[in-house]
């Protein structure tokens, strides 16, 4: 399934359009915060009144210019982030009032020390695990983070407007799982490819009530098309999980080759996929220790141990009935590599195919991922 | 090509050699190895030539497969040079096993069981521990592949530490401008080799059974030597250089979706 439809928005399209309205906000006053994680609790920021800019960190382009500074043996989105700031290329970057980063590895933690010479980097210090100490950390950074917000922009943010940021927040969560969730219908309704594309471009519409009637809107729209057309039709084509790393950098080099071979990404366990989006904040707690609870609970790699991660896994294998998985890992992330140990015997111990990809944003390896993908989905034909 | 095919052919196009295996009747009616060269188009248009020669062409159904796969362009299909490593493997060796091919341009493992391709893992973004390696440093030593074996079965492995292909170039080039003899640095190369394979081998976890497919089949001294880094004996056959072609072959046999 990779007919895309004739509306599609190219990442590229999403992206400029972001900018445009990026200026906007800035031309009235309004507050741009610049974000790279999704570990930063974005429901801070709506509370501020200020618009969270996704950062530019999925192109080789500034990887040259930011290796005068940074080692070459280091994941091209932490070198690309920087690369970016450095060649003041990235309009969202440049828009930022500051810049919030978070500690989750050690390249991340390092570079920020860097970027905060080109603009004021606050950084998130994220605990390693998950137990009582881990959260009550994790619990001050929070609030650290509110106050850092609120002296930045001589403002007082109430619990009120946390409590309605977290509303809205979980809504626009459920609307974008609703989307990804497409992924378990068989066949399969959607390419995965258009799935991650709209996702990631929709991080560059500030408006969330905006962001989830698109969303909503366009889920119903491929369902209503399922239903009439596809419903009841078995298909051939492998189903494929994408796991590992975020991919926005390598998408068109792993996914979309992908379903042109002819298999079907129906889901993904990334940063810009459902790992986030599962785990909604609990309304009815108190509100720092709700929103700590559901962001130290992502699935990200630097957590030690991350048996949730091989959990969920397991369960979305079922849920999405999975041939194949298929692992991106972004050169030198050394926590996702390693990692990958235990994800590969999660997947065959369920007897499912599993294949590792080590890549980075260059084209250098297009060849030779070609040859690992289609020998991959040779083995999983039916 | 209309006719209903009688002939199957497997053209398995390597970056040093490209070989063929013709079939019918499930048998073997045929084989051939040519040179690679440098243009895969030309090589391909040679082996089609060979093909006509012998009289298959005109009931023929044919797979490609290998490094150059897409130059073929007469092919029926093409498959990845792993899932027919894996078939070819299975018919001439027939028991579950992990498949070392080390290739002119890459290193392979392929897990199989019960005739299906399991598991592979490439190493093919570095020269060292594959064909190329030995290839550059015989083409240092003035000798052939053949020779550069011969060399090193009669030779003390020299230490070659340098992991990358043209590091190491330069350590043998100070061995030869030291005086060392050119069996001893032979032997250097394939144990450099042999250490390589062995190591990623380890990492990709082995079956009981191991075979070794691809050209480097044909040296008995480096069958002994990964033998020796593995420390379990390391098998082989006559046939072995021809398993990725005879893959492809049996694919062409067997698919349903070319009739």
């Amino acid at each position: 399934m990779l007919n895309l439809p004739a509306n599609f928005e190219t990442y590229a399209e999403a992206r400029k359009a972001g900018f445009m309205k990026m200026k906007e906000i800035k031309d009235n006053g309004g507050r741009i915060v610049g974000v790279y994680c999704s570990f930063v609790p974005q429901e801070l920021l709506m509370a501020a009144n200020a618009a969270a800019a996704p950062l530019c960190a999925s192109s080789d382009e500034p990887i040259p210019a930011a290796e005068t500074k940074l080692p070459r043996n280091l994941c091209p989105l932490i070198k690309a982030s920087y690369g970016f700031a450095l060649t003041d290329t990235c309009p969202y970057f440049y828009f930022s009032d500051f810049i919030v980063g978070e500690t989750t590895c050690d390249g991340k933690r390092k570079m920020f020390e860097l970027m905060n010479e080109l603009k004021e980097t606050y950084v998130m210090q994220l605990p390693h695990s998950r137990d009582e100490a881990a959260l009550r950390s994790w619990t001050g950074e929070v609030i650290r983070l509110k106050e850092k917000l609120e002296d930045f922009y001589h403002i007082t943010i109430t619990e009120d407007q946390i409590r309605d940021a977290i509303r809205l927040k979980n809504h626009e969560r459920r609307a974008m799982l609703g989307f990804l969730e497409l992924g378990k219908l068989n066949p399969a309704p959607i390419s995965g490819y258009e799935m991650g594309t709209r996702l990631d471009g929709l991080g560059f519409n500030f408006d969330l009530e905006e962001r989830i009637a698109i969303i909503e809107e366009r889920t119903k729209e491929v369902l209503a098309d399922w239903e009439a057309n596809y419903k009841g039709k078995e298909s051939t084509r492998p189903r494929i999980l994408i796991t590992g790393c975020p991919n926005s950098g390598v998408r068109d080099k792993i996914i979309k080759t992908v379903e042109e071979l002819g298999a079907d990404v129906v889901a993904f366990d990334c940063c810009n996929g459902t790992r986030e989006k599962v785990e909604p904040v609990d309304e009815n707690m108190p509100i720092y220790d709700a929103l700590a609870k559901k962001y130290l609970n992502i699935n990200c790699s630097v957590m030690s141990p991350n048996n949730s991660r091989m959990q969920y896994i397991d369960e979305m294998i079922d849920e999405y009935q999975v041939d194949g998985v298929i692992e991106i890992i972004l050169q030198a992330c050394h926590t996702y590599n390693i990692e990958s140990h235990y994800v590969k015997q999660t997947v065959t111990n369920k007897g499912k195919s599993y294949l590792m990809i080590e890549t980075d944003y260059s084209q250098a390896d297009k060849g030779q991922i070609l040859t690992r993908l289609e020998a991959f989905l040779e083995t999983l034909e039916k | 090509m209309s006719t209903t095919p009688v002939y199957f052919a497997g053209i398995d196009i390597g970056s040093t050699a490209s070989k063929t295996v013709v079939l019918k009747d499930g048998k073997i009616e045929d084989y051939f190895v040519l040179p690679t060269g440098w243009n895969g188009r030309e090589t391909a248009n040679a082996i089609l030539e060979q093909l006509k020669t012998r009289g298959y062409a005109d009931a023929m159904r044919c797979v490609a497969t290998g490094y150059g796969r897409i130059c073929v362009d007469y092919a029926d299909k093409i498959v990845t040079e792993i899932t027919c490593h894996g078939k070819g493997g299975w018919a001439i060796f027939k028991k579950n096993m992990t498949i070392i091919d080390v290739g002119g341009q890459d290193t392979k493992m392929i897990k199989v069981i019960d005739g299906q391709v399991a598991d592979f893992l490439m190493n093919d973004k570095c020269a060292a521990g594959t064909g190329k390696f030995i290839e550059v440093m015989a083409t240092r030593l003035g000798a052939d592949l053949n020779e550069m074996y011969e060399m090193a079965a009669h030779g003390q492995p020299l230490a070659i530490s340098a992991m990358c292909t043209v590091f190491a170039e330069s350590e043998v080039i100070s061995h030869i401008g030291s005086g060392e003899k050119r069996e001893d640095i032979a032997a250097g190369v394939i144990h450099s080799v042999a250490s390589r394979v062995a190591n990623l081998a380890a990492r990709f976890g082995l079956e009981e059974n191991i075979v070794l497919t691809g050209g480097l089949c044909e040296s008995p001294y480096f069958i002994q030597t990964l033998s020796d880094k593995i420390g379990h004996p390391v098998e082989t056959d006559a046939f072995a250089r021809y398993a990725g072609a005879l893959g492809a072959a049996l694919t062409a046999a067997k698919r349903r979706d070319l009739e």
